[in-house]
């Protein structure tokens, strides 16, 4: 059995929760529309259908778009090495969506990295702290609108609270959209 | 002196009564205070054993671990964010720092993954598959070298950390003269790499190879059936079949479960379904088995070399002018000389340094067998020249995460042997 065949027994199971089975490059992915479901799906891939190793757990920002957030969720089997994966949206109002944790034990320190990076809350999540930042940081430093170049935060303890200092510097696109020099000022344009 | 004495005999007395008073309690209340209190030891983030910046908050109850809580995150430095804001190749450099002990292994696993986004990832020329996979089996050895080696070296085993650290330096010397640098080689780029082999180059890894083995043998004669070594190791951090995978863990550790599952084997990229290597597994998932596996990964890794070195495209020093990138001047850089004389060179010259190769929207996620387990990269592209997001997945974070989970219960000493068996960056870890 391949990826596509485990994408039409899922699709089988939930019908219209899941749009897709998409493929580019060899990979197959399917959308889960409610994100509220999504732990749901996980378990039955897991339990039913042997997809025993959540290699990764990812969100991305789609800014200035709704839903803002999109979970992508790599699946995959090692006994039958067949590779899934899965995605649900999530909007900026709710960022929230339940937690797999409780399916995967990895997904814990991967759910805590997503809502320090980007600010995902996921609910019924045993211990959601920041995990790569220090306790008590006010931004979510992955999100689209929060500048390369840091922001000052007013936390005395902390050595490093100012932005970086590197002036230019060799970054040369910011992919957002035209919107990318208002936030990113030292961003290199055509015109400097 | 009489009188302190009589103090002492007083006060003694008096803690028996009390203690034969709490022993006598049925609710037990005060049976509690007399286990005493458990004390929290804060292990790193500057410590021998840490390999780095990981801090462990270990709550003691005597000598023994009854709650560990890892924090990490002091090597932060945003590469993803960074990577967001340059082009797919500025981001090679990046790479090297990621698991620093075996940047060439990096460099070719985010190469892979954007050749799997423009989807010529199956279409690279032999000479480069194969100088690819000599690059990364390089890399796991070194990687390998220093794991087993500070492994040794944090339960007392000196001689052994020496022995490895001499033979690494040699794997330096061999990147050095490939790459120009000895640890940050960025020697991949999008479509190939950036120089072919240099003249002699092939023959000094074949010696490498000859005299590794050498080495190796000796740590094995050193450790395997050394009695501290085995009482140190045998028994120590046991992981399941089950918790393995359900953590997560890839590579040697999780290989050390018994779990026979490697990327090169399961989904073979660049050449490995040509060669032939045996995956070795542990069978209790101990300290012991995955310095065992450790030690068979490197043997192997020295016979897919060996072959490599055999099969090579071109030969040696590639008398018969094999490419080493594809051929497509919309990916790689084309020769300076072209450039400085044809029109078409120079607009992609100026297209690719200035902008970026234009990647088609999609994505991607591609793993690479590294040293430490799974590097995994999630490529998500809205087209152009850079990513729209790019997610790192780590094997050291993910290893880690079993951490609280695998610590208690465990000596305040066998914590040392635990992290030593998992050979981590953190450089990888926090990104």
């Amino acid at each position: 059995m391949n990826a596509l065949d485990f994408a039409n027994q899922l699709k089988g199971k939930f019908g219209d929760l899941l749009s897709g089975p998409t493929e580019f490059r060899g990979e197959v992915c399917l959308t889960v529309v409610d994100a509220g479901k999504v732990a749901e799906v996980c378990a039955f891939a897991k339990q039913e259908l042997g997809f025993n190793l959540l290699v990764d757990l990812s969100s991305v920002d789609n800014y200035g778009e709704d839903p803002r957030w999109t979970l992508v969720y790599e699946l995959y089997g090692i006994t039958h090495a067949a590779h899934l994966r899965l995605k649900a949206n999530v909007s900026e109002e709710k960022s929230e969506l339940p937690t797999v944790s409780g399916v995967w034990r990895t997904a814990d320190w991967h759910e805590r990295e997503i809502y320090d990076m980007m600010g995902i809350r996921f609910q019924g999540h045993p211990d959601l702290r920041r995990i790569l930042m220090w306790e008590g940081y006010p931004y979510f430093p992955l999100r689209k609108d929060f500048p390369l170049a840091g922001r000052p935060t007013e936390l005395p303890e902390i050595a490093f609270t100012k932005t970086a200092p590197i002036e230019g510097g060799p970054f040369v696109t910011a992919p957002g959209g035209r919107d990318a020099i208002e936030r990113e000022p030292r961003v290199r344009t055509t015109e400097n | 002196m009489s009188e302190v004495q009589e103090i002492q005999i007083g006060d003694s007395s008096a803690q028996a009564a009390a203690a034969g008073k709490a022993l006598s309690r049925p609710d037990g209340e005060e049976l509690q205070d007399m286990q005493g209190e458990k004390m929290v030891l804060n292990m790193g983030p500057s410590h021998p054993s840490t390999h780095g910046v990981l801090r462990i908050i270990l709550e003691l109850d005597g000598e023994v671990i009854s709650k560990a809580v890892p924090d990490i995150g002091y090597l932060h430095r945003g590469d993803e964010k960074i990577a967001e804001n340059m082009t797919w190749t500025q981001f090679i450099p990046y790479t090297d720092r990621l698991d620093y002990l075996a940047p060439l292994a990096n460099n070719v696993a985010y190469a892979l993954a954007v050749e799997k986004l423009l989807g010529i990832h199956d279409k690279l020329p032999p000479r480069c598959q194969y100088i690819r996979v000599i690059c990364a089996e390089l890399a796991r050895i070194s990687s390998h070298l220093l794991g087993v080696g500070c492994f040794a070296m944090d339960v007392g085993a000196m001689t052994v950390f020496l022995l490895t650290f001499t033979e690494r330096e040699k794997v330096y010397n061999l990147c050095e003269s490939l790459t120009g640098a000895r640890f940050t080689t960025s020697y991949t780029r999008i479509g190939g790499v950036s120089r072919d082999t240099p003249p002699g180059w092939c023959e000094s890894v074949r010696n490498f190879l000859n005299e590794v083995v050498v080495s190796i043998a000796e740590v094995e004669t050193m450790l395997t059936r050394n009695r501290i070594w085995v009482d140190r190791t045998r028994d120590v951090g046991v992981i399941s079949k089950e918790t393995a995978i359900d953590y997560g863990l890839t590579g040697p550790n999780l290989r050390g479960s018994g779990v026979e599952y490697d990327l090169r084997k399961a989904h073979p990229y660049l050449c490995y379904k040509d060669l032939q290597f045996d995956v070795p597994v542990g069978s209790v998932g101990d300290c012991y088995d995955r310095y065992l596996v450790r030690m068979e990964e490197m043997r192997q890794s020295v016979r897919l070399v060996h072959q490599c070195l055999d099969k090579i495209p071109g030969g040696y020093e590639n008398q018969a002018k094999e490419p080493v990138n594809v051929a497509d001047g919309k990916i790689v850089l084309p020769p300076k000389n072209r450039v400085m004389t044809s029109m078409e060179e120079l607009i992609h010259q100026f297209m690719l340094v200035t902008q970026g190769m234009n990647c088609p929207a999609g994505e991607v996620y591609f793993g690479h067998e590294n040293p430490k387990g799974e590097l995994g990269f999630y490529i998500n592209s809205r087209g152009g020249g850079a990513p729209y997001r790019l997610k790192i997945r780590s094997p050291s974070f993910v290893n880690l995460s079993i951490l609280p989970h695998l610590l208690p219960g465990h000596l305040m000493s066998d914590t040392v042997a635990i992290l030593g068996s998992f050979d981590f960056v953190m450089g990888e870890c926090d990104r």
